[in-house]
């Protein structure tokens, strides 16, 4: 192998049930390198690593590894990190009913001199770990007890803390918040300044320019090319991935949109809360309407949209649909008053994983037609058919396993779901969290058409620029708060980030 | 070569290679004894009703299999088992023979209160019992096996109770007739064919299927796709309970009477092994009734084998749980694998020879 190369992987070939998920894919790494592993929804960027660390089992191709003489197979995840390879999945992969100590050392855990596992030290090891990666965390407390985002951060810490030759990130920032992608970066500056070779899968291109030196694009499961980061401005990388020529998204929002105010309320929350969660709010939607919420992840945003719908139970004040009021103790009641959401958690409460592409499409629509009233199959099956080809889902048959999808043809499945139901009032929480960019502004223009045709939306996304493009007015939101509001005329990257960042922030 | 593979993945393989391997003991059995082959299979008429190995099969095992419809769906559901059937079974003896014969009256000939109160009491008792379990495990987020250990100890006790500790005799020919013979077919039987007809028109004509899996396999998302995941989970528990209550009739009326200590003694055991056998994950989710059906029916036919194999019943225990290890083995992951790893070696050897 060259001088200064950590990791080359060549000629990998892979196939899924019916999907050539990798066709003499390549990829090599340097030592105290970062590169950027680019590539739309279901380019094959999880599986090329997922054969690296032996989750997958390859047909063709070789894989060197500085220290080896020869091409290594790894048997396991297990044998990988043995080899000195970790990785951090997309989907945190830890046990959220045990303590953060015991998932940071599952495996690998101190011992005492009888052999049984030492609590102690191994709780002081992981305060310590977490001290030196300033995360604010109580090692003794179950997983679940923290944000998806922690998770994330607890699940890098675990991998940052074996030493390795190569860590993979897949997609770990897709729900961390900028301060905490900040921290990882630092991370990953150090790592790299150590020597290790790092593999980073995103999907924001900020973040590939902020940090990476090099990137390896992927196409179909084909290598487009390895570029080092000079070569490859924002546009051609693009180009690259979607393999044609990048529309530009500024251009999808006609101007003045307007305001919507003359139009019949749809929804009116006086004094909305749920202890712990959101406290009381006000917010009217009118049709046509679409409402950005915005705030730091955990500021309540998820959790503002939670209470309307009723996935949390309103504990305080009131809420009118069309002029009604109306009590909503279960998500079924709102769906029978037009609503649906989309939740931001797609693997925790998105996903049937084990039912069909078609199954999981039907579900709203069967869950509101009631027990008793099946869809009759054929009608299963032109909905199903119907979404896929419109929404363009990348599936091998509409009975395939949904879980066998890549993350964001799932997102569109869930899309589909709702779409499905024709809802008059949809709540879309992170709908392009994870999900290439052509996919993203296929949704943005979703929503627009949808807005168009007079539903009413709300639209959180960690991306404000993503919301300047689809919202008629957003809403502001800090600690469990609603702050405030932001109208149209108003709304730019700045006077967003100033009203999330609250005080006065007068730079 | 591609054509047997198609086979051997489709989801119902296993079970239906398993009974194909008991009968095929039966069939070497029975010609070594010098019997003709396929005495196994042989239907006759003796004495005005069907008589054979297989029509005994069928016949008895009608407990299991109606048991092996409600677990199925208390499977699917919750992930979790109920462990109470055998005693809701027994529970339904006493009930319905207390009310038959009329309290504290052990052997009557004939009935105190009409048979239909006394079925429909029985049953209802046993759709409570479910109701139980179900709010136990839905409601207050009890772990089934724990909550349904509850009345696994108490059912067998309150029927006990409800007999005042004797065994009533019920010595009336319509009773008889539910575990005996309608014409010349034994009635368990066509209870166990009607049992699985409704079952399968239900879940082809309403979207239950589709909510129990949906529920057994996320809660969290099906809540927000608009189900109510603890009301399906009550629902499956108290169709198990009905199911509990309907085998509890069967065995009833064999014996004509409620020996509340026997009836449906362990046979939680067999409706779960059932639905283990039929391919089903006690891990809850995707479910396959037919499946568990051909599993509580090989389980019976192990049980008859073994018999006519000269087994004694003492033993028979042991042997069974032979077969249901290879069973269970055999539809494991990794000799899934394994087979899948031998076929392929297979294959290549005979590229090999060719090239
Ligand atoms: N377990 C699986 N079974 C079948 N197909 C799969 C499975 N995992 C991924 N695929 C398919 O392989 C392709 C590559 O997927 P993936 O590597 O997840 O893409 P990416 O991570 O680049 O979004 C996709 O077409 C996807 O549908
Ligand atoms: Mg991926």
């Amino acid at each position: 192998m060259e001088a200064g190369v950590v990791l080359k992987m060549q000629g990998i070939c892979m196939t899924f049930p019916g999907v050539k998920a990798l066709d003499h894919a390549c990829l090599t790494l340097k030592k105290g390198e970062i590169r950027a592993l680019m590539g739309e929804n279901g380019a094959g960027k999880s599986t090329l690593i997922k054969c690296l660390t032996g989750v997958n089992k390859f047909e063709a191709g070789e894989i060197y590894l500085e220290g080896f003489n020869g091409p290594i197979v790894n048997k396991d995840t297990m044998d990988a990190q043995n080899k000195g390879i970790a990785t951090v999945y997309q989907e945190v992969n830890l046990c959220p009913n045990l303590s953060v100590a015991e998932n940071l050392y599952i495996g690998r855990e101190p011992l005492t001199k009888i052999g049984t596992v030492n609590r102690k030290a191994m709780n002081r090891q992981a305060e310590e770990l977490m001290k030196e990666l300033e995360l604010d965390i109580d090692v003794t407390r179950n997983l679940e007890d923290y944000s998806l985002a922690l998770q994330q951060m607890i699940a890098i810490a675990r991998a940052v803390d074996m030493d390795s030759k190569v860590l993979i990130l897949d997609e770990p920032t897709s729900s961390l918040d900028d301060r905490e992608v900040e921290k990882l970066f630092t991370m990953m500056r150090r790592l790299k300044a150590k020597g290790v070779g790092i593999i980073f899968v995103t999907h924001f291109l900020e973040q590939v320019y902020a940090v990476c030196d090099g990137i390896t694009v992927l196409r179909n499961g084909q290598l487009v090319g390895e570029y080092n980061i000079e070569e490859l401005p924002r546009v051609k990388l693009v180009a690259a991935m979607m393999g044609k020529d990048f529309d530009d998204l500024a251009s999808i929002k006609q101007e003045g949109s307007g305001d919507k105010r003359k139009e019949p309320l749809v929804i009116e929350a006086k004094g909305l809360g749920h202890a712990g969660t959101i406290r009381p709010f006000d917010l009217d939607i009118h049709k046509g309407e679409v409402i950005g919420l915005t705030g730091l992840l955990g500021s309540g945003r998820s959790e503002l949209a939670r209470v309307i719908y009723g996935a949390d139970r309103a504990q305080t004040g009131t809420l009118k649909v069309k002029g009604k009021e109306v009590k909503i103790k279960n998500p079924i009641d709102a769906m029978n008053l037009g609503m649906g959401l989309l939740p931001d958690d797609r693997k925790a409460e998105g996903i049937i994983g084990d039912l069909s592409v078609r199954e999981n499409i039907i579900l709203a629509l069967q869950a509101k037609a009631g027990i008793l009233k099946r869809i009759p199959m054929a009608k299963q099956i032109e909905i199903a058919d119907k979404y896929i080809e419109m929404l363009q889902i990348k599936t091998a048959s509409r009975e395939t396993l949904i879980k066998q999808l890549s993350g964001g043809n799932q997102q569109k499945v869930i899309l589909a779901r709702w779409l499905a139901t024709d809802p008059e009032f949809l709540i879309l929480d992170e709908p392009t969290r994870g999900i290439d960019i052509g996919t993203k502004t296929e949704i943005q223009k979703l929503v627009l058409k949808l807005a168009a045709e007079g539903k009413s939306l709300i639209f959180i996304s960690s991306e404000i620029e993503e919301m300047l493009r689809t919202c008629n007015r957003m809403a502001v939101l800090r600690d469990g708060a609603k702050v405030g509001e932001i109208e149209e005329a108003d709304m730019n990257q700045m006077s967003v980030m100033k009203a999330i960042a609250g005080g006065d922030s007068n730079e | 070569m591609s054509s047997l593979k198609k086979i051997t993945q489709k989801r119902l393989f296993l079970p239906i290679f398993s009974m194909i391997l008991v009968m095929l003991i039966n069939v070497i059995y029975d010609m070594a004894c010098g019997n003709a082959p396929l005495t196994f299979f042989t239907v006759t008429i003796k004495n005005g009703v069907l008589y054979g190995r297989l029509i005994d099969i069928f016949n008895r095992g009608t407990e299991a299999a109606i048991l092996a419809i409600g677990m199925t769906l208390v499977v699917s559901s919750s992930a979790g088992t109920d462990i109470s059937v055998g005693s809701v079974m027994s529970l339904y003896g006493g009930m319905c023979c207390m009310l038959l014969a009329g309290y504290g009256n052990t052997n009557v000939s004939n009935y105190a209160v009409p048979l239909i109160i006394g079925i429909g009491a029985g049953l209802l008792t046993a759709c409570v019992c479910g109701l139980f379990n179900g709010f136990l495990v839905a409601y207050m987020n009890i772990q089934p096996m724990v909550a349904t250990l509850i009345l696994w100890s108490a059912g067998r006790a309150i029927g006990l109770l409800l007999c005042n500790s004797q065994i009533v005799y019920v010595r009336v020919p319509s009773f008889q007739k539910i575990g005996g013979y309608v014409g010349f077919i034994p009635t368990p039987i066509l209870i166990a064919a009607a049992c699985i007809l409704v079952a399968s028109l239900v879940l082809k004509f309403t979207a239950l299927g589709t909510y129990i899996q949906s529920v057994g396999i996320n809660k969290k998302a099906s809540r927000i796709a608009g189900f109510n995941s603890a009301k399906i989970i009550l629902l499956c528990y108290v169709i198990c309970g009905l199911c509990a209550g309907l085998a509890g009739m069967v065995a009833t009326s064999r014996i004509y009477s409620a020996d509340t200590n026997n009836i449906g003694l362990n046979m939680e055991l067999d409706a779960i092994l059932a639905v283990a056998l039929g391919g089903n994950s006690l891990g809850g989710g995707k479910f396959n009734l037919a499946g568990s059906l051909i599993g509580a029916y090989t389980i019976q036919a192990i049980d008859t084998t073994l018999l006519a194999l000269g087994v004694s019943t003492a033993q028979s225990p042991v042997f069974k749980a032979i077969v249901v290890i290879l069973i269970v083995v055999i539809q494991s992951e990794p000799a899934k694998d394994f087979f899948k790893k031998l076929g392929k070696k297979k294959e290549m050897a005979k590229g090999a020879a060719q090239a």
